[in-house]
């Protein structure tokens, strides 16, 4: 039995560039690396020095909070270099992959015997635990907390995303040994939400609670189907994952090997033929990049979609949870009058001379212009409209940027991550940073309050 | 060399500067920015402040066009009497009065803009901010809300007065407490009442020739109403296209009705405040009305001509139909939340036809009725986000909590074994 999820409230960013549905393998990179920057909260402790041999899925680090937390290699190869920054602070870390791989044995779970501490010291010792995540506080989730639901959305709705009915196609038996897993770490269900006219590879598995979502995004966010399937309370914790990454944990429960293999998308009205890649999570982009082409030299590159990704370069890695790769142009130009005149090019949320509610369904390429200058928080009443969580979100952000913390528990900040707050930082007359507002904000309560 | 190129060179001569606002200010308003996005999300929509601003100010063109007209119109109508046989095309539209409205409206915006924007380059270029623009649409505003005939040294002190304690004290456009347009208003009332009441100031030359053997008068309908009459000469159609007296820009209702839907369709105003506020108004004026018909007020209480207006007219005269479009919309000084938005609009229009009819002094009660509200605007948000509050609480109480850490389950369980 599936449950039907209809969200109203949001707003289709819908673009140039999708990713054809072809699959290609990417070359291999040379180098593979981790970028801290994507496990939010970890101080890593090195476990490995620089120059030493590993195998992939052997760890490199863990984290200083949790020892059992092990961070493990993607590939076999040298640990060429540790990238540090400021105050000595890890930021990357290279590793030149041998011709052939090697793999870390870590044996094969007995999944119908395997108990839920069993699992969780699997997933520890084998590398795989940092995929999932918890909220509150959108960060790696706590091995010792019990979630009282786990969500994956197999619904991509940001622009440009992959589309997981597509990438995930074929790898039932991994995915089906991922959720047995997990079903063992929670007392609650696993949430699995689907598109509502796709054929996703998760909609038959055992073990799992389906359901249908349709409506524009964010309606795919995690974050808004966690608030209209079971919202979480305060003092709660529920688990996120995302599904390209239950296929790597699922491998490694199969096989015992931790495999980085994953699908991509390479998107963007950048990208001469957008399409899938198989690749490894920290190769290189530019073994993929320009096998596709790129039409321009100026141009923004993107590790995830272009509402949530980070920002990168050609010679950047895949990041650890990304299974997008968007390249748009930059729009670092003036525009004469670009305030007052009629725009058709760009999405606006208004009507104010913007034609963009005239043709839902036109695809945009839009580029890193902020079109417009950072101001204070003027406007009321448009951030409702494109987000449907039972949150305010105007008084939230302002609760964050005043470091209430009783306001910001009161209001929500516990359900959210800086996710659900792209659309809204999308729309944004006042262009405020949202999404570091929240992420600051989250951080604030995490320290205060843990 | 593009102008382009030179304005870009200039302003990375200009940039950490002092003066560097100012540069912005003017800079910007020819070029939208070269900034590009540096955290979160990568793109943007296409709307800014300017852009919303820009749009309130073209919804407020035809009212001031139509003021000029109107100028010209009541002040040789006064001389010479109002034409028989009324026709827009050749008593209204005409060259003579656009010429005198022109002459005498303009200097007000001028004035207006000139020393409101200038408090604003200052501020920015002493607090180092960018210059925001708030004041774009409150320097339109401020001349359509006044008598023709303010003096604009009077103007020049309110708008300096508005700006600085209405809103540059509390940090800003976006911060402030109260509609700095509003405030302007209410400071020219009150600093110099005789001067915005009374039958003399409607009318363009009204006042200089006050006492003279050519006196002019022309009273408002509701100044007329206030002195206990009940009967006037204008026509529905008069107070609907707005060919009557009043403060310059808020006497044609048709227009302002227009003007209305065009900020409800390019979704920059609220349609909440503004249908809210209407269906206040006609309520307030419904009971006025019911007192009335159930004979509880004497035919000679100085309130019974105000009282016994038709409730629907009231949307039609004074500036209860400007102030719910242009005023009460004001998204910094209004409610934030949508349900708080009803309640807000609503009381506005209510406390509005309620002023109107029991201000001894001035019989207009929209200025004051807005300004009343925006204080208790963050008061109805506070009492609608508690709902929102509350909801989450109840929530928590039924839920059963998981405890934090597994290990404390077993505790949990050897306890209860």
């Amino acid at each position: 039995m599936s449950k039907d999820i209809r969200i109203k409230k949001g707003l289709n960013i819908n673009l140039v560039g999708a990713a054809e549905k072809t699959l290609s393998k990417a070359v291999n990179s040379n180098v593979y690396a981790l970028n801290l920057d994507d496990f939010h909260g970890i101080t890593p402790k090195m476990l490995v020095k620089q120059g030493a041999e590993v195998k992939a899925g052997e760890p490199l680090f863990f984290n200083k909070s949790n020892e059992k937390m092990l961070f493990v290699s993607p590939v076999s190869g040298e640990l060429v270099e540790i990238v540090r920054g400021a105050r000595r602070r890890i930021l990357t870390l290279k590793i030149l992959a041998d011709k052939s791989q090697e793999y870390a044995e870590h044996g094969v779970l007995d999944l119908s015997s395997a108990d839920d501490q069993v699992v969780r010291d699997f997933l520890l010792k084998s590398g795989a635990w940092p995929f999932i995540k918890q909220r509150p506080y959108d960060i790696i989730a706590n091995p010792e907390s019990t979630p009282k639901a786990i969500f994956i959305s197999a619904y991509a709705t940001a622009p440009l995303a992959a589309d997981a009915d597509f990438a995930l196609q074929g790898k039932e038996a991994e995915l089906q040994a991922a959720i047995t897993a997990l079903g063992k770490l929670t007392p609650g269900k696993i949430h699995v939400s689907v598109g509502k006219s796709s054929n996703s590879p998760l909609a038959n598995l055992d073990g799992i609670t389906l359901h249908k979502v349709s409506g524009p995004h964010p309606s795919g966010l995690v974050g808004t189907q966690i608030n209209k399937i079971d919202p979480i309370n305060k003092g709660e914790v529920v688990w996120t994952i995302s599904p390209q990454d239950l296929v790597i944990i699922g491998e490694l429960l199969l096989t015992g090997k931790f495999n980085a293999e994953r699908v991509i998308a390479l998107a963007g009205s950048v990208v001469k033929s957008p399409k899938y890649y198989t690749t490894k999570i920290g190769a290189e982009i530019s073994t993929f990049l320009y096998a596709a082409g790129v039409n321009q030299e100026k141009f923004r590159l993107i590790n995830g979609d272009v509402l949530t990704g980070g920002k990168t370069h050609p010679e950047g890695y895949l990041g650890f949870y990304n299974n997008t790769v968007s390249v748009i142009p930059e729009g670092d130009d003036y525009e004469f009058f670009g305030w007052n005149k009629p725009v058709f090019n760009k999405i606006s949320s208004t009507r104010a001379l913007t034609f963009s509610w005239m043709q839902p369904n036109k695809k945009y390429d839009l580029d890193t212009n902020t079109n417009g200058e950072h101001r204070a928080f003027v406007v009321t009443g448009r951030y409702e409209e494109v987000f449907p969580l039972d949150i305010y979100p105007l008084q939230l952000l302002k609760a964050c940027m005043v470091k209430d913390l009783d306001e910001m528990e009161l209001l929500g900040l516990y359900e959210v991550a800086p996710e659900d707050f792209s659309l809204t930082e999308f729309i944004c007359t006042s262009k405020q940073p949202h999404q570091q507002i929240i992420r600051e904000g989250l951080d604030l309560l995490y320290q205060e309050i843990g | 060399m593009g102008l382009k190129e030179k304005l870009h060179q200039t302003k990375l001569k200009y940039q950490g500067k002092k003066m560097a606002p100012a540069f912005n200010a003017i800079h910007t308003f020819l070029y939208s920015p070269n900034e590009t996005t540096h955290s979160g999300g990568h793109i943007r929509s296409v709307d800014d402040l300017k852009r919303t601003m820009n749009t309130v100010i073209m919804a407020l063109v035809p009212c001031l066009l139509f003021g000029m007209f109107n100028a010209g119109y009541q002040h040789y109508s006064a001389i010479n009497g109002f034409p028989e046989n009324f026709s827009v095309m050749e008593h209204f539209i005409t060259w003579d009065n656009f010429w005198l409205g022109a002459i005498t409206i303009l200097p007000l915006v001028i004035v207006s803009y000139g020393v409101g924007l200038a408090i604003e380059f200052v501020f920015a270029v002493i607090k180092g901010h960018e210059v925001e623009e708030g004041y774009l649409v409150t320097g339109m505003l401020v001349p359509l809300i006044v008598p023709v005939d303010t003096p604009l040294w009077m103007l020049a002190i309110a708008v300096a007065f508005g700006v600085v304690i209405g809103k540059e004290v509390f940090g800003g456009t976006g911060m402030n407490i109260l509609n700095p347009a509003l405030t302007i208003r209410a400071f020219l009332f009150f600093a110099y009442p005789t001067w915005m009441s009374g039958d003399k100031v409607w009318v363009h030359g009204a006042v200089e020739r006050a006492g003279t053997a050519d006196a002019i008068s022309g009273e408002t309908i509701l100044g007329y109403l206030a002195q206990g009459n009940s009967d006037f000469s204008y026509s529905l159609s008069d107070m609907f296209f707005g060919f009557i007296p009043g403060s310059v820009g808020e006497t044609s209702t048709f227009l302002i009705l227009l003007g209305g839907l065009f900020l409800v369709f390019t979704k920059i105003a609220s349609w909440r405040i503004m249908l809210s506020a209407v269906l206040g108004s006609l309520a307030m004026g419904l009971i006025f009305n019911g007192v009335v018909e159930a004979g509880w007020i004497p035919e000679y209480s100085k309130f019974y001509g105000l009282m016994s207006f038709e409730y629907w007219q009231h949307l039609l005269v004074g500036g209860l139909a400007f102030g719910i479009v242009y005023m009460a919309t004001d998204p910094v000084t209004g409610s934030q939340t949508n349900k708080g938005k009803w309640i807000y609009g609503f009381l506005i229009g209510f406390m509005s036809v309620m002023i109107r009819v029991f201000n001894p002094g001035y019989p207009e009660g929209v200025f004051l009725a807005i300004l009343l509200l925006n204080v208790f605007a963050p008061t109805i948000d506070h009492y609608v986000v508690r709902g929102n509050v509350k909801r989450r609480m109840k929530r928590l109480k039924n839920a059963t909590i998981l405890p934090k850490v597994t290990g404390e389950v077993e505790e949990l369980k050897t306890e209860t074994v």
